[in-house]
């Protein structure tokens, strides 16, 4: 173990040597924005995000009006129908927008659920090992035998199709994979030797948590989240069509869809605008978290 | 390998009782009754009903009633749609939901590792890159937006094949359910497949086999193959269970007799037992499938040792 003074001495040392040290992060960041398919996406979604937010602002309607005399218009500049009505006679471009609201927010406030309790459980069980974790991961064994998306109808249908619900009931389910990733990976990382040199050198252990664990750790997880995402936009999409999700007139893309799908004869706009919106959303999302499994991965540079 | 396969079976037993328990009280927490209608019924009717079926009695009452007639393998009569059992009803559906769920899966594999191992063997081409795009597609876009399009096109636009229905599976109708049902595993699968092709392709048992003056095309059939399927492999079991679930939405969409159309029913419906059947019945399938697919896999790779 070095004294105080040698320490101090061979930090200035440290310093002196000049060669600016990049951090995995920064080194992360560039290497992602390289990737010309992960920065089109981000762009690409940050659009999709602000259209979301300020679009229906500028469109003269609201999303739940009924205009009696325009059911099931195409697209059109005349009356600002910019994406047409639907078959009530409500315009679909605002109504778009709100369902891209409403799928955005309960993608990620569901991934933050999951994250958080992916995160507690899997640290925990990786970090205490021995029976507790053997108890705490045979528990998500279990979970996974479960026929996942039944699981959620019947939350669905317990919890009355409150949105703010289906957020907890999405991120209730989401988490196993995230458990099973950091219990994995901080499992690895304690007993690597850059933790024990770190140990060995004197480095606290917040030190030793907050500069070598967290950061191996946070690498999979910031990867396994981007995909989570639209993961749940999916399944938000996938109960709103089968009539479970949000309720009328609020709407999500998946409603829309479904609506769409029923007069996709006569109306086929009506399914093909939401459905871009979401597929573009997914495709965005699916390119950033391989363009950030790329950029984390230190074995690839 | 028995010996393995008879722990792994016995230890299904508390997972599945776990499962078995957490679906009795959760579905019984949900607000509502499965005897709920527009019109309400007499007191003393609903009470003869509620008595019929012991819903009258103490919750952990019927729940030692349900686990004893489901030891005897009775899941009990269905309360939504009368006269049938929910055994009765889970023979009906499955037939229809096992050949749409089989089919995809199989035309999954079939489709998705020879596209993958293609793009694979030219990796970087203009012909890996067109694969991988479609692939994202596939993946990107859900199955029921896939699955109206297709009808709208092949159905109604050209007309070549039915929209909906089941005609006892005649394959002209399987076709388009089948279809939408299986591109996002066949893009799933090519994407695996290419992956572990391209990583195995690089190991130094392939440079070996090659520097032995073997054949191309022995190097890929007989070595390298077969590692690369490994993760595809560890994929058929959360895929059937995937494969499930989509079928809900693909059952509703061409209008077929499976068995999400019941279950979806019977949720709405407060059916109590439908639900409870269904859960247990796909959960037991799910355990099992997850065996054979872990037994498959022991077999592919020597280095898995059976604990």
């Amino acid at each position: 173990m070095l004294a105080t003074g040698q320490q101090d001495k061979l930090a200035s040392l440290a310093d002196q040597l000049g060669t600016e040290g990049r951090s995995l992060w920064q080194d992360a960041r560039r290497r992602l924005f390289r990737n010309r398919a992960a920065l089109a996406s981000m762009i690409i979604l940050g659009i999709i995000t602000l259209l979301a937010i300020v679009g229906p602002f500028f469109s003269p309607h609201p999303y739940d009006e009924i205009y009696w005399d325009r059911m099931t218009i195409g697209p059109e500049i005349a009356n600002s129908h910019w994406f047409g009505t639907d078959s009530v006679g409500r315009d679909l471009f605002v109504r778009t927008m709100y369902g891209a609201r409403v799928s955005l927010m309960v993608a990620f406030l569901a991934t933050g659920v999951s994250l958080i309790i992916g995160v507690t459980y899997g640290a925990a069980a990786g970090y205490f090992g021995g029976r507790l974790d053997g108890l705490m991961m045979r528990f998500v064994d279990i979970m996974y035998s479960m026929p996942f998306m039944f699981f959620v109808i019947i939350l669905m249908v317990i919890f009355g199709r409150n949105i703010f619900l289906i957020f907890l009931a999405l991120g209730a389910v989401e988490w196993l994979t995230m458990a099973r990733i950091v219990r994995g990976q901080t499992l690895n990382v304690k007993n690597k030797e850059f933790i024990e040199a770190a140990v060995a050198s004197g480095v606290s252990t917040w030190g030793v948590i907050s500069r070598h664990i967290i950061p191996n750790v946070l690498g999979p997880v910031i990867v396994y989240l981007t995909l989570t995402i639209p993961q749940v936009i999916l399944i938000e999409s996938f109960l709103s069509f089968l009539g479970l999700g949000v309720q009328e007139p609020l709407t999500s893309w998946g409603v829309l869809i479904s609506d769409g799908a029923k007069e996709m004869e006569t109306a086929p706009w009506m399914l093909i605008l939401p459905a871009f919106f979401l597929a573009a959303t997914l495709f965005c999302f699916n390119f950033i978290g391989d363009g950030l499994r790329d950029a984390l991965d230190p074995k690839d540079r | 390998m028995l010996n393995y396969a008879v722990r792994r079976i016995l230890g299904a037993i508390p997972t599945l009782f776990i499962i078995i328990t957490l679906t009795f009280f959760l579905i019984r927490l949900a607000p509502g009754g499965p005897f709920d209608q527009e019109q309400t019924l007499p007191p003393e009717i609903e009470a003869n009903l509620k008595a019929a079926y012991h819903l009258d009695k103490p919750m952990l009452v019927q729940y030692g009633y349900y686990l004893s007639n489901l030891a005897r393998g009775d899941f009990g009569p269905s309360f939504k749609f009368k006269d049938f059992t929910v055994t009765q009803l889970i023979w009906q559906g499955f037939p229809v939901s096992m050949r749409l769920g089989l089919t995809a899966m199989l035309v999954a594999l079939f489709v998705g590792i020879p596209l993958g191992s293609y793009a694979a063997l030219r990796q970087n081409s203009r012909v890996d890159y067109s694969v991988m795009t479609v692939a994202m597609v596939g993946v990107a876009i859900p199955n029921f937006v896939v699955a109206p399009l297709l009808s709208l096109i092949f159905g109604i636009y050209l007309g070549w094949l039915p929209v909906a229905g089941w005609n006892d599976g005649a394959l002209s109708h399987l076709i388009l359910p089948v279809t939408a049902l299986s591109l996002p595993y066949i893009a799933y699968i090519a994407r695996l497949t290419r992956g572990s092709m391209i990583e195995v392709l690089g190991t130094n048992y392939v440079r070996t086999a090659r520097a032995k003056g073997l054949p191309e095309r022995t190097v890929i059939t007989r070595h390298a193959f077969k590692a690369a399927l490994l993760p595809v492999v560890s994929f058929l079991g959360p895929a059937t269970a995937r494969i499930i679930s989509g079928s809900l939405v693909i059952e509703q969409i061409f209008g077929l007799p499976g068995i999400g159309r019941y279950f979806v029913q019977g949720a709405l419906n407060r059916d109590y037992t439908l639900v409870m059947g269904v859960v247990i019945f796909y959960a037991t399938l799910i355990i099992l499938f997850n065996l054979v697919v872990d037994l498959v896999y022991a077999w592919l790779d020597p280095r898995v040792q059976y604990e």
